[in-house]
């Protein structure tokens, strides 16, 4: 069974503008140990669909219909009090930028013991030591001094690190990694990376890679969703997703993708910006900045179907099969005409 | 540390120096003659020249300013009043106290309305209570402490008849006869200039920790504090509160210290012998030891709140050091 396994998840805000639909009609779900990526630009839904799974919406703005089920429980609109004990216990979650989502007053060793005092009746001393071991594990130089210093003491990196120890200081099934790595410089994300890798290989938990970076979904992940307006607009195993992706979307961002073996004048870009989810475009979201807009498109929202042939890949689009295969062999045949050229 | 107390003192011995020099520059401008004063009306030419000698007042001004400082540090003097005489030291000794438990307790009482409700507004937005205490927030913040302090006057203290109306009785025991003294004549005589001085700044501050609250409840440590199961108290009062209050006790400095100068308009309503009244006297007979005096007081009270809201700050954010 699924640890995490959501269906039909919708919210929306109420704003003094009117009602943002910030997640339509989102259902996957996360097997225990698999690494599950979230792909989208911002404003895409992917944040706030994993601040509902968590319970961390407040529910006097933001309506939340749908399930999420958490290893076979509904806690969708559970009680504060019951899903405190499974957040930050079962499920931990790390955040964008490391360098305000530590409290700036408090001692990082002082934060770190009160996410295990939170959950477990410990001594401080239990819990001193339980931190320290987990900013072992993160591989925090001279843990043991460290732990009495201030977030404002630490680079951005160092940072990032408390809040994956924090998140995993009470060893939780299933980890959500918010864009763990935009705030950080390049070396410092490849590490970042690696390190989740390893940790969730020794602690055996699922990972929600939410990101905005395809190279780390490519990196990381086993299964991908690609999320656009406030929905899934394609999911797929990450290789299938890579090698035969099914809609104009997931084209753009795979062709705004840099690759070292490639060189080319210019990446590609999708022209225009993410839709209003306060009054989004009628029929499908991507329309106005979609090459092969027809007049369907327009009208009509496409269903996620299946791609021929995998019951495991789906997506949104109204074009018909051998129109996309074209499509996706030109793209492929202009990229390979350009690793040519180059050399 | 140490240099930031080396530094904190000598700005706070330049800040006393100015501060009294430009009362003594000042007061030179005016054209009065504090001998004339003191002599009274039938006074000859010869003696008022003689007082004015014995004053000092016939010295050029820097000499005079000279003797001033002078017998501060050699006599721990601050000088005598020109109109009758008293030392200043001992007016100072009387009225310090008056004018210090009303700003003290008017401020403890403004504080304890204004945290509760502010943070109660912060967190239900909207709320009931946050629309009655907005409602509040717009009497105390339009109407003058002048009209309140009156009002209070007339209905608790007259037609109630459940406080006294004017008059100041010292904490300590009364000693000789006429004096009154003691915890009760003191707290009764002082409770309607407390809730006088703490209707308006309570709206005030009460907005002030409303904002300063919401505020801190939309940081991303806040958010990561949820995420790790806390409680909405834990939240609170372990992540919220400390990281809001950093403005707060800046303006309460900043007020603890011009108040203390003189809280004058509540002084004058419920005929307080405090600094505020004193000062007001002292200007309309040119008695400059006594403005001075009073000058210095408020120069010290400003600079020691100053001080504390640094050592305060430096206590409620690591990220600040003292330098």
């Amino acid at each position: 069974m699924a640890i995490l396994e959501v269906q039909d998840l919708n919210t929306r805000f109420r704003t003094d503008d009117g009602i943002v639909k910030a997640v339509s009609g989102v259902s996957f779900e996360l097997e225990r140990g698999d690494t599950l990526g979230v792909v989208g630009e911002s404003g895409s839904g992917k944040s706030v669909t994993f601040l509902t799974v968590m319970g961390l919406l407040d529910p006097r703005h933001a309506e939340m219909t749908g399930s999420v089920r958490f290893d076979g429980e509904e806690i969708l609109g559970l009680g504060n009090y019951r899903l405190r004990s499974i957040r930050g216990k079962r499920i931990g979650m790390i955040f964008q930028d490391p360098m305000t989502s530590l409290n700036p007053v408090k001692k990082i060793g002082w934060q770190l013991e009160e996410a295990v005092r939170i959950h477990e009746d410990v001594s401080r001393s239990e819990a001193r030591r339980r931190a320290l071991e987990v900013l072992e594990e993160v591989e925090i130089p001279k843990a043991s001094t460290r732990i009495d210093d201030y977030a404002h003491q630490f680079s951005g990196g160092m940072r990032q690190r408390v809040m994956i120890a924090m998140a995993l200081i009470n060893k939780p099934e299933v980890l959500i990694a918010d864009e763990p790595t935009t705030a950080l410089d390049v070396t410092t994300q490849a590490q970042i990376l690696r390190l989740i890798k390893k940790l969730q290989d020794e602690h055996e938990m699922a990972v929600v890679m939410i990101t905005h970076d395809l190279g780390v979904v490519a990196e990381l992940a086993n299964d991908v969703l690609v999320m656009y307006g406030g929905r899934i607009v394609e999911s797929a195993q990450v290789d299938d997703l890579f090698e035969k992706p099914e809609m104009p979307y997931t084209w753009g961002l795979l062709g705004s993708l840099p690759r070292v073996d490639i060189e080319v004048e210019r990446l590609e870009q999708i022209p225009g910006q993410p839709p209003s989810l306060l009054r989004p475009p009628p029929g499908c979201a991507f329309n106005p900045r979609c090459a092969y807009t027809f007049d369907r498109c327009r009208a009509e929202l496409p269903e996620l179907r299946p791609a021929e042939g995998k019951s495991d890949h789906h997506f949104r689009c109204h074009l018909d099969g051998g129109d996309r295969a074209r499509i996706w062999a030109e793209k492929q045949a202009a990229l390979a005409a350009s690793m040519r050229s180059a050399g | 540390m140490i240099q930031f107390l080396i530094r904190r003192v000598f700005w706070a011995f330049f800040l006393f120096l100015a501060a009294t020099g430009v009362t003594y520059v000042l007061f030179f401008v005016i054209p009065s003659d504090p001998a004339r004063i003191a002599a009274g009306k039938a006074a000859t030419t010869q003696l008022i020249n003689h007082i004015r000698h014995m004053m000092g007042l016939d010295l050029p001004l820097y000499h005079q300013y000279w003797n001033f400082v002078w017998g501060i540090l050699r006599h721990g003097s601050f000088g005598y009043s020109y109109v009758n005489g008293t030392p200043v030291r001992s007016l100072l000794a009387q009225e310090i106290p008056v004018t210090a438990s009303i700003v003290f307790g008017g401020v403890i009482l403004y504080l304890l309305i204004a945290i509760p409700t502010g943070v109660i507004s912060a967190l239900r937005p909207r709320s009931i209570m946050d629309r009655t205490g907005m409602v509040f927030v717009l009497f105390g913040v339009s109407a003058p402490s002048v009209w309140v302090g009156t009002m209070l006057l007339y209905l608790v203290g007259f037609r109630l008849g459940w406080t006294p109306i004017s008059g100041y009785c010292s904490l300590t025991p009364a000693h000789g006869f006429g004096e009154c003294g003691g915890f009760w004549p003191w707290f009764s005589h002082l409770i309607l200039p407390w809730v006088t001085l703490a209707i308006g700044s309570a709206a005030l501050y009460t907005r002030l920790i409303r904002a300063n609250v919401m505020e801190t409840m939309s940081e991303d440590y806040v958010r990561t504090a949820r995420a790790k199961g806390a409680s909405p108290t834990r939240v609170l009062v372990q992540h919220v509160l400390r990281n809001s209050m950093l403005q707060v006790v800046t303006i309460l400095g900043m007020d603890l210290g011009l108040l203390l100068g003189g809280a004058l308009f509540i002084e004058y309503i419920f005929g307080l012998p405090g600094l505020g009244q004193q000062i007001l006297t002292a200007n309309n007979s040119f008695d400059l030891p006594v403005i001075i005096g009073i000058t210095m007081f408020a120069c010290l009270a400003v600079i020691v709140f100053n001080f504390l809201v640094d050592v305060i700050y430096a206590w409620l954010d690591p990220r600040i050091r003292l330098t």
